[in-house]
């Protein structure tokens, strides 16, 4: 092995399509985590209703988040096909024009993030669900005797109650579309342009495409200290919230 | 008061249902397309007007899919066998042994979960060629026999276990693995259960490791194989192959969970509830 010193970090402040995957990784989960934060949490209220069946409509949550993302993947690939896809069809019923949903660069990375927020969101409406079923039922009394509207039982009891379940499911999302790979190895190959390039596919692809096997290995490591400082930020940001 | 209740229950049962269709829609469609002919796909329509098994039968004459089936499950019953004797020995030794280091080790096993897995993913694969593990099953198997997720869970349940059940049993003149294996695991029969699917699941679906470690068809796991499948090209003019592969891929895991529901959802949640 010989050692080179720092040049493999000039090389990756400099490399465009390290930045550019990185970006499309945090387009990624800005669409991720808010649309899986309010859909787990709104599924997770619904069960927590005492309503019937809710055993079956939670395994029916849960079915996409045991099966393999290639099979997620291949399934949605139908879903979201330009001229054939359910999708499209919904579209051009309602009387819109169709839409590339993988085709287009600035809409792909954002249909991924769809996609994998349908794959994950079953774990996090259970996680949700434990966590509403700890805030005791008599302060939900107290506050309607007071005359709180149910809104404001949510905000002013409920969202206080479960912020370590926020915390913890903004963490663990974070760290999943972080490790996004399958999907765009799969649909798009990263493309169009590089749009839906991700940080982990372009890893891979330095090692086993490029075989550049230590420059890969500077990427990881560096792509891997940036997942640890933005979870550290998103720990700061909402404990300062409480 | 009455009235306006059950609107209020009536709608919810309406945005659960829509819910669930959303989620399960996908995959009956899934198992309906894998039945038909390859003109009929696109139509998106649930039942085929003419079913039939062309698509696995090409599937199985065009790709060795049911050598990976085999691949697959030999590499995870592999795997979950030994995170099962791994996790319970170290989970032991750390709940219910007293040795110097002990905190430290305990220490260093956490931290290792912390790190993201794209700082290892690299320097493991270099290893595995070092050793001459590519394109051998050890590189499915060796590295994920030890997890530290599992020892956590395990010193946990040791933990919660009298110091008197151990106690007796070495006064029965049982020696450390006896004690482990015969009186422990059967009071722990759930944390077992857990890290068992866990475990399973997570071998079961792994994709990126074995795409970087093997490349010799005759060994390569289903999900490997079926991505190659189905990125590689070769399935373009052959849609209905591709399904029938993710659907042949999919069930096994959604028959087990069919029957093991509530394992299954307690399971996952436990990963996410820890610390």
């Amino acid at each position: 092995m010989k050692f080179i010193g720092v040049d493999n970090y000039t090389r990756l402040f400099h490399d465009r399509l390290f930045w550019t995957s990185v970006l499309n990784t945090l387009k990624f989960l800005l669409l991720h985590i808010p649309l899986q934060l309010v859909v787990a949490l709104f599924l997770a209220v619904l069960l927590n209703q005492k309503l019937k069946a809710v055993s079956f409509f939670r395994a029916s949550f849960f079915m996409p988040v045991i099966v393999s993302g290639v099979v997620v993947t291949i399934l949605w690939q139908q879903l979201l096909g330009y001229d054939t896809g359910i999708i499209n069809r919904g579209v051009t019923a309602l009387g819109f024009s169709k839409v590339g949903w993988l085709v287009d660069p600035d809409i792909a990375i954002y249909s991924i993030a769809v996609m994998a927020t349908w794959k994950n969101v079953g774990l996090y409406v259970i996680l949700f669900l434990v966590g509403l079923q700890t805030v005791p039922t008599q302060y939900y009394e107290a506050a309607k005797l007071e005359g709180a509207t149910r809104w404001q039982q949510f905000y002013h009891i409920t969202l206080p109650m479960i912020n370590p379940t926020v915390f913890m499911v903004v963490i663990l999302s974070t760290i999943g579309g972080f490790s996004l790979f399958i999907e765009p190895y799969i649909m798009t190959g990263g493309g169009p342009l590089n749009k839906t390039l991700s940080g982990v596919l372009y890893i891979y692809k330095q090692a086993f495409q490029y075989y550049n096997m230590g420059y890969s290995a500077t990427l990881g490591f560096f792509y891997a200290s940036m997942i640890m400082l933005v979870v550290v930020i998103q720990k700061k940001v909402i404990e300062k919230e409480v | 008061m009455k009235k306006k209740f059950s609107i209020g229950k009536w709608l919810m049962y309406v945005a659960l249902t829509v819910a669930a269709l959303s989620f399960i829609y996908p995959f009956i469609w899934m198992i309906g397309a894998s039945l038909a002919p390859l003109h009929e796909i696109g139509n998106m329509t649930l039942f085929p007007k003419n079913p039939t098994l062309g698509n696995f039968k090409s599937m199985f004459e065009k790709i060795p899919i049911g050598r990976s089936l085999f691949n697959s499950l030999f590499v995870a019953i592999m795997s979950t066998a030994l995170v099962m004797l791994t996790g319970s020995m170290v989970g032991y030794a750390l709940a219910k042994m007293k040795f110097r280091g002990r905190e430290l080790i305990f220490f260093i096993i956490v931290f290792t979960m912390s790190l993201p897995f794209q700082i290892t993913l690299i320097p493991n694969y270099i290893t595995m060629v070092n050793l001459r593990w590519v394109d051998t099953f050890l590189a499915l198997i060796v590295p994920f026999s030890v997890n530290a997720f599992a020892i956590l869970m395990f010193r946990q349940a040791f933990q919660g276990l009298p110091q008197a059940l151990i106690d007796a049993a070495r006064m029965d003149g049982c020696n450390e693995l006896q004690i482990v294996f015969k009186i422990l695991w059967p009071n722990i029969k759930p944390t077992l259960v857990t890290i068992a699917i866990l475990t399973f699941i997570g071998c079961w679906n792994e994709v990126l490791w074995p795409l970087i470690v093997i490349r010799d068809e005759k060994l390569m796991t289903m999900p490997q194989l079926v991505t190659l499948f189905s990125v590689g090209g070769r399935a373009d003019s052959q849609l209905g192959v591709k399904i029938a592969a993710a659907v042949l891929l999919a069930l096994p895991v959604m028959i087990a969970f069919l029957f093991l529901q509530k394992h299954f959802i307690q399971s996952m949640a436990s990963t996410g509830l820890k610390d």
